[in-house]
C-alpha cells in the first residue's frame, strides 16, 4: 500500500469540488421542494375534509413504506415515459427527492401546526382573514420558526441520502470521490477525505440545530 | 343588533348550551357571567361563528351567522373579538399585528392601514412600543393591542371572552378603562367577565349561565340588587366577598 499520498485530494479538488456542488444544489433545492409540498401535505391532512386527507395520508405511508433508493429508480425510468422525453438524471433525482422528502416534511409540518395554538386561528378568523391568509400569515410561520430545528435535522439526513443518486450515474460527491479513489489507486485516502467532508458538513449543521435548540428553550 | 334564539349546541353527548336565548340591541352593553364551565366562552364564540351550533338561530346585523348563505368571513370582519389570552400574533409587530387584516380584508392601503394603528395605538396608551413584539410587552398592554387590532376594523359590535382573568390584578384596571370608554361611546358589546365593578358601570343588562343554560338575563340594577334565582345570588355572593 506504501505511503498515504494525499496529493491526489488536491490535484483533483475541482473534479470533487464540482461532486460537493451537486450534493449541495441538490440538497437545496430538495429541501425547499420538499418543504413546500409537505407543508401542503400537511394541510390536506388537517384540512377536516375526508376525501383530502386520506389521500395525503395514504401518500405519506405509502412512501414512507419504500426504501428511498427505489424511488429515485423509479422516476428515473418513469418520468421520460409520462413526459415522453427524458428530462436528465438530474431532475429525476430531483422530483424523486422531493417526491420522498415531502413525506417526511410534512410529518414534521403537521406537527409544527399542531403546535400553533387554536386561539390563534380564532384571532385570525374573527378579523375576517379566510383560511389561505389565517395559514399563510398567522400559523405557517409560527409552525415553520417552532419546526425549525428538526426541518434543519431533515435537511442534513436528506445532505446524506444525496449519495444515493449514483444510482441514475449523477455525479454527486460521494460517486466523484469514488472515481479518483480508483482511477488513481488512493482508496484510503479519498475516502477518508470524503468522511472528513460529510463529517464537517453535517457536524456543523447539528451543531446549528443545537444553538437553535438552546435559543428557543430560554 | 345581536339575536340568539333557542341555541342549543353538543359535544358528542356533552349538551354545552341548552336553548339559550338573549338579544344585544345597538349601543347596548350586555355582561355574560356565570361559574366556570358553564358554557360562556362557547356561546360568545358561537355568535361569531367560531362555533357552529346544532340548533337555533343567531343573527347580527340581520345577517343570519347560522345560514350557509351568509358569507361568515365578511360578517366576521365586522365584529370584533378579544380572547382571554390575548392571541397576538407573535411573530409581528404591535404595528404588524393591527395593519394585518386591515390590508388582507378591508384592503386598506399601507399608508392607511399604518396611520389607523398608530391612531388607535396611540388611543389605548401604548405609542412607545408600536414596533416591539408582543413578548415584550406586559399582559395589560398586550390586551390592549389587542383591543385596539379589533377597533381597526371599524367594528359594529364587539366581543370580549374574560378579557381581563389572565391579567395580574395591578393591570386589570388599565384595559377595563379602555373598555368603559368603548361602552360609553356607544360601542355594541358582549362581554363574559367576573369584573362585577365593570358591569355595574356599564353594562344594560347581564346575563347569568349556569350549566350550559341562562338562568336569568335581566336589567343590570335588578340583577344585583334582587336576584331570582338561588344559583346566581349563591354565585354573587361569592365572587363579591372574595
Ligand atoms: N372542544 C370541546 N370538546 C368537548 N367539551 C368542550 C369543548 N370545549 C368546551 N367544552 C366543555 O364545555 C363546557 C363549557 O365550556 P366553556 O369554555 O364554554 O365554559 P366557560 O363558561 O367559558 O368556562 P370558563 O369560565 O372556565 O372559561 C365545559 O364543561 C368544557 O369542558
Ligand atoms: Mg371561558
Amino acid at each position: 500500500m506504501g505511503e498515504f499520498d494525499f496529493s491526489v485530494i488536491t490535484n483533483s479538488l475541482p473534479f470533487l469540488g464540482q461532486g460537493l456542488m451537486l450534493s449541495l444544489w441538490l440538497t437545496l433545492l430538495s429541501i425547499i421542494g420538499g418543504i413546500v409540498l409537505g407543508t401542503l401535505l400537511a394541510l390536506a391532512r388537517l384540512s377536516g375534509f375526508a376525501p383530502l386527507s386520506l389521500t395525503a395520508a395514504a401518500y405519506v405511508n405509502l412512501i414512507r413504506s419504500v426504501p428511498l433508493i427505489l424511488v429515485i429508480f423509479w422516476f428515473y425510468f418513469l418520468v421520460p415515459l409520462a413526459l415522453g422525453r427524458p428530462i436528465g438524471s438530474f431532475y429525476s433525482a430531483l422530483i424523486a427527492f422531493v417526491l420522498f422528502e415531502a413525506a417526511y416534511y410534512s410529518e414534521i409540518m403537521r406537527a409544527g401546526i399542531q403546535s400553533v395554538r387554536k386561539g390563534q386561528v380564532h384571532a385570525g378568523q374573527s378579523t375576517g382573514l379566510n383560511y389561505w391568509q389565517i395559514q399563510r400569515y398567522v400559523v405557517l410561520p409560527q409552525a415553520f420558526r417552532n419546526m425549525i430545528p428538526i426541518l434543519v435535522t431533515q435537511g442534513i439526513i436528506l445532505f446524506q441520502d444525496t449519495s444515493l443518486v449514483f444510482v441514475v450515474s449523477l455525479r454527486d460527491f460521494m460517486t466523484a470521490s469514488s472515481i479518483v479513489a480508483r482511477t488513481e489507486g488512493r482508496l484510503v485516502e479519498m475516502y477518508l477525505f470524503a468522511a472528513l467532508v460529510y463529517f464537517v458538513i453535517c457536524f456543523s449543521g447539528s451543531l446549528y440545530v443545537r444553538r437553535l435548540n438552546k435559543r428557543m428553550a430560554t | 343588533m345581536i339575536a340568539l334564539q333557542n341555541i342549543s349546541k353538543w359535544y358528542g353527548d356533552f349538551q354545552v348550551l341548552k336553548d339559550c336565548s338573549a338579544t344585544v340591541d345597538k349601543g347596548q352593553v350586555v355582561v355574560v357571567c356565570g361559574p366556570s364551565g358553564s358554557g360562556k366562552s362557547t356561546l360568545i364564540k358561537c355568535v361569531n361563528g367560531l362555533e357552529a351550533v346544532q340548533q337555533g338561530q343567531i343573527q347580527v346585523d340581520g345577517q343570519e351567522v347560522t345560514s350557509k348563505k351568509t358569507n361568515l368571513t365578511a360578517l366576521r370582519s365586522r365584529i370584533g373579538m378579544v380572547f382571554q389570552h390575548f392571541e397576538l400574533y407573535p411573530h409581528m409587530t404591535v404595528l404588524e399585528n393591527l395593519c394585518l387584516a386591515q390590508e388582507k380584508v378591508l384592503k386598506r392601503s399601507r399608508d392607511e392601514a399604518v396611520s389607523k394603528a398608530e391612531m388607535l395605538i396611540k388611543r389605548v396608551g401604548i405609542s412607545e412600543h408600536i414596533n416591539k413584539h408582543p413578548s415584550q410587552l406586559s399582559g395589560g398592554q398586550q390586551q390592549r393591542v389587542a383591543i385596539a387590532r379589533s377597533l381597526a376594523m371599524d367594528p359594529i359590535a364587539m366581543l370580549f371572552d374574560e378579557p381581563t382573568s389572565a391579567l395580574d390584578p395591578e393591570m386589570i384596571n388599565e384595559v377595563l378603562d379602555v373598555m368603559v370608554e368603548l361602552a360609553k361611546e356607544g360601542m355594541t358589546m358582549m362581554v363574559v367577565t367576573h369584573e362585577m365593578g365593570f358591569a355595574k358601570k356599564v353594562a344594560d343588562r347581564v346575563v347569568f349561565m349556569d350549566e350550559g343554560a341562562i338562568v336569568e338575563n335581566r336589567p343590570t340594577d335588578d340583577f344585583f340588587g334582587n336576584p331570582e334565582s338561588d344559583r346566581a345570588r349563591d354565585f354573587l355572593s361569592k365572587i363579591l366577598n372574595h
